[in-house]
C-alpha cells in the first residue's frame, strides 16, 4: 500500500450495502475492455453451442429472440473492485440454450466477437445461474456493454460475463480464457475473493 | 467511450519489471510481422490488466496484470524484442 | 542527461510539494522536491498515486513540465470537472504535502538536446506540457535546433505558460510558435477560429521537405486528427511520435 495522501477521498464509494470483500459501490456503469468495441450487426449475429462430440447448435438473431426470455435482477461485481447493485437485464437462460445439447462435458469456454475468451464449469451455467442477455435497463444492450448479446453469470466476477459472446464450447478438459491465463483466478467467486491464482 | 492510449503508458508498469525502457524497444508482432516501437502500440487500459495491440493488425502483442507484489506478463504476441541496454 | 536507457527498475518514491503556481484558473503547476531524483529526459512522464486512508488508491500519468535537472521536478495539472485525481492535485494539495510518484517513464516520446535537427511540436490543450519540457530543455542546453510549436487551445484563457512561451520564443535563438484558437480568440484581435486544418498546419509548421521530428500530444481525438493531417501532408509516419492523454485530455 502507498503512503496515505492527506485529504484524498476518492470517487463515489460507500460502505452502506453489503458487498463482497474488497469491493466498493458505484452508481455509474464502468466500461472495461481489452480491445476495440466490436460492432456486430444483428443481421449477421450468430450464437452457437458446440458439444465435446463436435455437434453444434446455432441460433441467428431471429431464432434467438424467439426463445423464451426472462427479466433478471442481479448485482455485478468486477474484479477491479467496483460493484453495481440491483441491475436489470433481459436474457435467455443457459438452461434453455443447453436443453438440446447432448453432453456430459464439465467445462465450458466462451468465445466472443473481438477474440475475448473466458472459461467456466458447465455446472455454473445451469440452474438459473446464467443467461445470454440482450437488454440492459429495459433498452437493447449497448455495444460498449457487450451488445447485441453478452453472457451474464453474476455469481462470479464480471470478467466471466463475457461481452459480445458468440459461442460456448462444451469441453471435457478445462482451458483458461483470456484473463484466467494471465493470473486471474480460474473460478472467480467474489464472496471468497478469488481474484488471482492462489487465492 | 472505449479508446486506446499509446505505448507510453506501458512505461510505468513495465518499468517496475524491466530494468530498461520498454517504450523505445522495437517489437516484432508475432501475428503480422510488423516491427514497431512499443510506444506506438495501441494500449487498452480500462481493463483488469494492460493490453497492448499491434498498430498494424490489431492483434494482442503484450498483456500484463499487476497486483500488490505479483505481476503476470504474456509476451507471446511479440516474436522478437530489440532493446537498448545500458553501457556502450 | 546521457543518452542511455533508464537504468534500474522503477519504484514508488515520495516527494514533497514545494510550491504550487496557478497557470490558468483551472491548471496548476506543482513543484516537487525529491532528493535523489535523477532528472528526466524532456517528454518523459511520471505516474502519480493517491491513497485514501482505507487503502483505496488510484493512479494517473502526468507529463513532466520542467527542464531536466536533479532533485526537483514540476508537473502541470489541468483540473477536470469529473476527474478523480486532478481535483485533489489542484484543490487539496498544498506545499508540504507528500506526493507519491514513479518515474521518470518513457524513452520513446523524448527529445534529446544533442539532436540538431528541426522539430515540430503540435499541442492540443494540456498536451503542451511535455512539449514545454522540450522547449525548456532546449533553452537550458543552449541548443540551436530549429523548433516550431503549433498550440491548439479553446480560448486565450486556457493557454498554459503564456508568458513563458512568449519569452522563450522571442529571445535570440528562440523559436516560432503559433496558436490555433478553436472556440474564441483574443479580444479585439482578428484571428481565425477553428480547428487545426492542413492550411494552418503547413503555414505554422514545417513542410515535409524539412523532414522534422514530430511530437504530437493532447487528447486522443486531437492527436489522431493531427497525425493524419501530417501524414497526408507528406511527413514520414516513422518520425511522428504521439502521446495520447485519453478522451478527456488528462
Amino acid at each position: 500500500m502507498g503512503i496515505v495522501s492527506p485529504g484524498f477521498k476518492g470517487r463515489g464509494r460507500s460502505e452502506r450495502d453489503k458487498l463482497p470483500p474488497g469491493q466498493y459501490l458505484v452508481t455509474d456503469f464502468p466500461v472495461l475492455s481489452a480491445g476495440p468495441t466490436p460492432r456486430v450487426d444483428t443481421d449477421s449475429w450468430k450464437f452457437s453451442i458446440t458439444t465435446e462430440a463436435g455437434r453444434a447448435h446455432s441460433w441467428d438473431w431471429a431464432q434467438f429472440r424467439a426463445l423464451p426470455s426472462e427479466e433478471i435482477h442481479v448485482d455485478l461485481h468486477c474484479v477491479t473492485k467496483w460493484s453495481k447493485l440491483r441491475t436489470t437485464w433481459r436474457g435467455v437462460s443457459l438452461d434453455t440454450l443447453l436443453a438440446q445439447a447432448e453432453t456430459s462435458a464439465e467445462y465450458a469456454l466462451a468465445h466472443c466477437y473481438g477474440g475475448y475468451t473466458t472459461n467456466l464449469p458447465v455446472a455454473d451455467l445451469l440452474d438459473g445461474q446464467a443467461w445470454v442477455a440482450f437488454e440492459y435497463g429495459g433498452q437493447p444492450l449497448a455495444a460498449e456493454h457487450g451488445g447485441p448479446a453478452r453472457l451474464l453469470v453474476p455469481h462470479l466476477y464480471l470478467w466471466k460475463s463475457a461481452k459480445w459472446v458468440r459461442r460456448i464450447d462444451l469441453r471435457a478438459k478445462d482451458e483458461p480464457g483470456f484473463w484466467e491465463s494471465l493470473g486471474y483466478h480460474n473460478y472467480g467467486d467474489p464472496w471468497r475473493e478469488q481474484r488471482y491464482w492462489g487465492d | 467511450m472505449n479508446t486506446h492510449l499509446d505505448g507510453n503508458v506501458l512505461g510505468g508498469t513495465l518499468g517496475e519489471i524491466f530494468a530498461v525502457d520498454i517504450t523505445s524497444a522495437v517489437g516484432q508482432c508475432a501475428s503480422c510481422g510488423t516491427s514497431e516501437a512499443m510506444g506506438e502500440a495501441l494500449v487498452y487500459t480500462d481493463a483488469p490488466g494492460l493490453v497492448a495491440r499491434c498498430r498494424s493488425c490489431g492483434e494482442v502483442v503484450l498483456r500484463v496484470n499487476r497486483t500488490g507484489g505479483r505481476a503476470w506478463l504474456d509476451m507471446r504476441g511479440i516474436s522478437c524484442l530489440e532493446l537498448r541496454t545500458p553501457g556502450q | 542527461m546521457a543518452r542511455a536507457a533508464v537504468l534500474g527498475r522503477l519504484t514508488w518514491q515520495v516527494g514533497t510539494v514545494a510550491e504550487i503556481r496557478a497557470e490558468t484558473a483551472t491548471a496548476h503547476t506543482i513543484v516537487i522536491d525529491l532528493p535523489g531524483w535523477p532528472g528526466h529526459a524532456a517528454g518523459q512522464h511520471v505516474d502519480v498515486r493517491l491513497t485514501a486512508d482505507d487503502g483505496y488508491s488510484v493512479q494517473r500519468s502526468y507529463s513532466i513540465a520542467s527542464a531536466p535537472g536533479p532533485d526537483r521536478l514540476e508537473l502541470t495539472v489541468q483540473r477536470l470537472e469529473d476527474g478523480e485525481v486532478s481535483p485533489y492535485l489542484t484543490d487539496t494539495l498544498k506545499p508540504g504535502y507528500p506526493l507519491e510518484l514513479r518515474g521518470p517513464i518513457g524513452g520513446w516520446f523524448v527529445w534529446d538536446p544533442a539532436e540538431p535537427g528541426p522539430v515540430l511540436l503540435v499541442a492540443g490543450g494540456s498536451g503542451v506540457v511535455p512539449l514545454m519540457s522540450m522547449i525548456r530543455a532546449r533553452a537550458a542546453a543552449g541548443s540551436a535546433a530549429p523548433f516550431r510549436l503549433v498550440y491548439s487551445v479553446r480560448s486565450p484563457e486556457t493557454v498554459l505558460y503564456a508568458a513563458g512561451l512568449e519569452q522563450l520564443s522571442q529571445v535570440a535563438g528562440g523559436f516560432q510558435m503559433s496558436y490555433v484558437y478553436t472556440r474564441s480568440g483574443p479580444p479585439g484581435a482578428k484571428v481565425r477560429i477553428g480547428r487545426l486544418n492542413p492550411v494552418v498546419l503547413s503555414a505554422a509548421g514545417w513542410t515535409s521537405a524539412a523532414a522534422p521530428a514530430v511530437f504530437i500530444c493532447g487528447p486522443t481525438g486531437f492527436v489522431e486528427a493531427a497525425a493524419n493531417l501530417l501524414v497526408k501532408a507528406g511527413h514520414d509516419p516513422g518520425v511522428i511520435k504521439t502521446e495520447r492523454f485519453g478522451p478527456s485530455g488528462g
